[in-house]
């Protein structure tokens, strides 16, 4: 089973980095962006076919390690 | 005093960090690897050193605050223990929910490495007796990441039960956006838990304490931990 766990800034949270990318895209003369937070997307794989299991797990990493829960937040999507 | 400093790869202030101990306390520390259970037995302070543990990988500390030594860390400091998290140190101890909040990408995005002033906000604490409330110390940092960032009641709760012990400020002790090196909230440098025996800083005191280093301003803090241990001891 293939899933994707994608993590967020939280509202009100400063992304200087975000900021950074959205500074550079304006340089480039990339048009129509208003603004860009950045984020990170984790792709991976779990044995079996079980996907309410496999949901459980995917949140048991994402309250783990996978996100800090002060400053982000996180959605768990099993794709197949 | 019987200290161990924690040892994670990629760590790379150890060494600096043991040698300040010996040198302030006359006592060698024990290193302790990071895949260790337990402590030293008789360990009355741990210090988690500056570096790069696992190269900042997904967050920075992220991953050495879920390593095995750190459920002995936790136990540790829930019987009373002396914890000092150092930079990367206070890092791995804010993802270990050891101290509240989280050390965010610096404000201006530039890694920031170069002696800082310190305001010791209170002196009447294992971790800043060595010096007067008030005064100001110089010391360096070196980080890209030391945006102290919590939400607003814990920033409040922080200020108001006086467990901000260093802010970042001029040199003669002005605090304000102007000295708020990495933008961190309330300009803060060093926080301790509830009950006072954590203490997380992202600037470097081990780095000032002879005078071949050009100053000693960092000495004082180490001196009152040995002073508070052997009291207690």
């Amino acid at each position: 089973m293939k899933a994707r766990v994608t993590v967020t800034l939280k509202n009100g949270i400063l992304d200087p980095q975000g900021k950074a990318i959205e500074g550079a895209l304006k340089s480039l003369g990339v048009d129509g962006i208003a603004s860009v937070r950045q984020g990170k997307v984790f792709d991976i794989e779990l044995p079996g076919a079980d996907k309410a299991k496999a949901e459980a797990a995917l949140k048991d990493a994402a309250d783990k390690l996978l996100a800090n829960t002060v400053i982000e937040n996180y959605r768990v999507e099993v794709l197949s | 005093m019987k200290s161990a400093v924690l040892v994670f790869p990629g760590i790379n202030r150890e060494r600096d960090m043991a040698r300040t101990l010996k040198l302030v306390s006359g006592h060698e520390p024990a290193m302790v690897w990071h895949a260790e259970t337990a402590l030293p037995k008789g360990t009355d302070l741990v210090v988690l050193p500056g570096g790069f543990s696992y190269g900042d990988y997904l967050r920075c500390g992220a991953i050495a605050a879920r390593s095995p030594v750190m459920d002995a860390v936790r136990k540790f400091a829930a019987d009373g223990g002396l914890v000092l998290g150092v930079c990367n140190g206070f890092q791995i101890l804010c993802e270990s929910g050891l101290l509240p909040g989280i050390l965010m990408r610096n404000a201006r995005l530039k890694f920031i490495c170069h002696d800082v002033h310190l305001r010791v906000e209170r002196s009447d604490t294992p971790f800043t007796r060595g010096y007067n409330a008030g005064q100001v110390i110089r010391v360096p940092v070196a980080h890209g990441e030391g945006n102290y960032a919590a939400d607003a009641e814990t920033i409040k709760r922080l200020d108001g039960d006086g467990r901000v012990l260093y802010r970042y400020c001029s040199a003669s002790g002005e605090v304000g956006d102007t000295h708020n090196i990495n933008g961190a909230a309330q300009s803060i440098a060093g926080i301790v838990n509830e009950r006072g025996n954590v203490l997380g800083m992202m600037p470097h005191p081990e780095n000032h304490v002879e005078d071949i280093m050009g100053c000693t301003d960092g000495r004082g803090l180490f001196a009152g931990l040995a002073a508070h241990l052997e009291r207690a001891a």
